[in-house]
């Protein structure tokens, strides 16, 4: 019997057909068009001067980003190599928080990092002065780590564990220390989840509108508050809000362009 | 002669003990003919409501679905909105369907206008006639009483903490005293944001005027430095735990938080605040009119009413609520201020596509404001970095290639 797998993807392809083909069009149609519905490029002038909240969305996000990355990597790389029992474990507390509503996880930081809030409480009565630590672009980085750190270490995580140990042992028969095995061996190897687990994060962390409202206070008004601003606000600004989405969304591409290029080159690296 | 007055007064003097003797809760009684027209019907109504915004049954309350359900077999999917705004664009885009909401005025009026809302048939709402106080009925956001039956009203005045804020307080210039930089909330949505700035100005919160509006945002941008964060539900923890001390807010809610918090206090600013009504209106296209018909009179039970608002802790557009209430709440002056207090306050209108755009629009400016000197450091570093990458790349990529050639 010949199995012919293609219908199976049709389940997916009519699902992404509806809720991503149609609806980026209908971004596009709105971004393109004025209240009356005729061709106007008001809305993206109207977008590009927003600008300065995009970058400040793209530099967070990819702070929390490299931050992400940099905490993640060595755990994964620890967790890959523990046995079999242990791993599943690490794996569920990993998801533990995600068992949790994003909204409250990000009410709970809330309530850690205010004035009067956890950390500050116990500062104040060992004898230390308070920090300000809520309404910072900190707070929002911090936010953004804590709820996105999961989709960093699971895909680094699971590429880890195909790493076999006897790759790592012929490195180092070879001659290879420590920072050379990374560089030359881990490293291209695990290049497919640092790009998965890097689009993973960057990507829901720069278009985020809950964390920055919640723990940003006034200075930190992010590309996603802007629009949501847009959407739910007074004058229901559909046009304009498609056109700083469609810019985000190009902005955000252009990023993941770059990254895929440098990845693509350390893949084929590796192969060499 | 004589004896017939005697005799009246005495029939008098019995019919009025017979009306005392009959207990307020038999007074109000449902109507159990009138409730019982759809029962063993089926008949499912989705009510859309704001949230925390009906008595569910804690707190020793009534719960007011599961009486309604009893009471006319009629089942009640009742979900939750947080903005007038929220309510429209879900309306607007077609993805769901109501037989109620509860939007306030000025989203009535521009949902009338807009021809999303169903005409109610009064006669089907007898409560509407028999209950609701005579100021409530033809607002300026219905004036022909067509379209909406109110549930609740209220005023959005100033809160402050007097544990920290000990100077007499009547202005909302308080938000923007540089004393209590960093400890000042202001709300987030950009109609009740230009509304105080508007009202200290000396404008109407109604102005059409660009001019107004621009100067508006100014003073909205220049309050910028002061205030701590920009929240709506946050305000409610916020003051509370004492992280901010002064914020603009719902005098229902303030109620609720002083009951936690005595030191809040609360003032109806002198420059004018802003009145909002909250009313139930049906939308187009609503398939079971004359049962949800029955809900907005079942809401208008003097019964219901109180237990509502008795929960809510906003205030009651039927007096006769007032009556079994707590005498404690419906006394007190800032659930229920005085005509003359009230004289100065504004209920918002709807204002025209190009005024709420502009508005929108020098909000998201106010938002965005200007960079700091830290964040170009760290885009210059972020930059720094990139290039640096790139400079890494393009060296190992002519290693590369030296390597391949080497190979070759």
């Amino acid at each position: 019997m010949k199995l012919n797998a293609k219908w199976t993807s049709y389940p997916y392809i009519i699902w992404m057909l509806l809720f991503t083909i149609i609806p980026l069009f209908l971004i596009g149609y709105f971004a393109f068009t004025d209240a009356e519905g005729s061709f106007t490029v008001g809305n993206i002038e109207q977008a590009v001067k927003y600008i300065p909240a995009l970058v400040k969305s793209v530099s967070l996000a990819a702070i929390a980003t490299v931050l992400c990355l940099l905490l993640a990597y060595p755990f994964a790389f620890a967790m890959s190599r523990l046995s079999f029992e242990r791993q599943k474990m690490m794996s569920m507390l990993i998801m533990l928080p995600m068992w949790m509503n994003f909204l409250l996880r990000t009410y709970a930081w809330q309530a850690i990092l205010e004035d009067n809030g956890v950390i500050n409480t116990i500062l104040t009565s060992v004898g230390l002065s308070s920090v300000k630590l809520i309404n910072t672009s900190g707070a929002v980085v911090m936010g953004m780590i804590y709820n996105y750190i999961p989709f960093m270490i699971l895909p680094l995580y699971s590429v880890m564990t195909k790493i076999d140990k006897s790759v790592l042992e012929a490195a180092s028969d070879l001659g290879a220390g420590f920072f050379s095995t990374l560089y030359r061996v881990i490293l291209p190897l695990s290049m497919p989840g640092i790009v998965s687990g890097t689009t993973m994060v960057f990507v829901p962390a720069v278009s985020t509108f809950v964390i920055s409202g919640m723990l940003g206070g006034v200075n930190n008004y992010l590309i996603g508050d802007l629009i949501e601003t847009q959407f739910l606000g007074n004058s229901y600004d559909l046009n304009c809000g498609s056109a700083t989405s469609l810019l985000l969304m190009v902005v955000v591409l252009i990023t993941m362009a770059i990254f895929n290029h440098f990845s693509d080159e350390d893949a084929e690296e590796a192969l060499v | 002669m004589k004896k017939i007055i005697s005799v009246f007064l005495c029939v008098l003097l019995i019919l009025s003990s017979l009306v005392f003797c009959v207990s307020a809760d038999e007074a109000y009684a449902y109507d159990e003919e009138y409730y019982s027209k759809f029962k063993g019907q089926n008949i499912t109504l989705y009510v859309y409501n704001w949230g925390e915004y009906i008595a569910d049954g804690s707190d020793e309350t009534m719960d007011v679905i599961a009486e309604f359900e009893a009471l006319t077999g009629i089942q009640v999917e009742y979900t939750t909105f947080d903005t007038n705004e929220g309510l429209y664009s879900k309306l607007q885009s077609g993805s769901a369907y109501y037989d109620i909401i509860i939007p306030s005025d000025y989203m009535i009026s521009r949902m009338a206008q807009g021809g999303m809302l169903e005409k109610l048939n009064y006669e089907n709402i007898p409560n509407f006639g028999k209950y609701v106080d005579e100021v409530f009925k033809n607002p300026d956001y219905d004036p022909n009483q067509e379209y909406s039956v109110p549930y609740t009203w209220g005023t959005v005045g100033l809160i402050y903490n007097s544990k920290y804020v000990t100077e007499p307080v009547d202005s909302w210039d308080l938000l923007w005293d540089e004393k209590y930089s960093g400890k000042i909330l202001m709300v987030s949505n950009s109609r009740d944001a230009f509304g105080i700035a508007l009202k200290r100005l000396g404008y109407s919160m109604n102005t059409e005027n660009p001019e107004e509006i621009r100067e508006a945002a100014e003073s909205l941008k220049a309050q910028k430095d002061v205030v701590q964060a920009y929240v709506m539900d946050q305000i409610f923890d916020k003051m509370v735990e004492e992280n901010a001390w002064i914020a603009p807010y719902y005098a229902g809610d303030y109620l609720t938080m002083s009951e936690t918090n005595e030191d809040l206090e609360f003032v109806f600013p002198k420059e004018g605040f802003n009145q909002f009504v909250d009313a139930m209106c049906i939308p187009k296209g609503c398939k079971n009119q004359e049962a949800a018909e029955m809900f907005i009179n079942f809401m208008c039970e003097p019964k219901v009413s109180a237990e509502n608002l008795g929960y809510i802790g906003y205030s009651t557009p039927i007096s006769a609520a007032k009556d079994l209430m707590d005498e404690e709440m419906t006394s007190n002056a800032i659930a229920y201020p005085s005509d003359e207090i009230l004289k100065n306050s504004e209920t918002y209108s709807n204002l025209s596509d190009e005024a709420n755009k502009l508005m929108d629009d020098l909000w998201i400016e106010v938002r965005i404001g200007t960079l700091t000197a830290g964040f170009w450091v760290t885009v210059a570093f972020l930059a720094a970095g990139i290039t640096a990458l790139c400079i890494l790349q393009m060296y190992r990529k002519r290693k590369r290639l030296v390597a391949r050639n080497a190979v070759k």
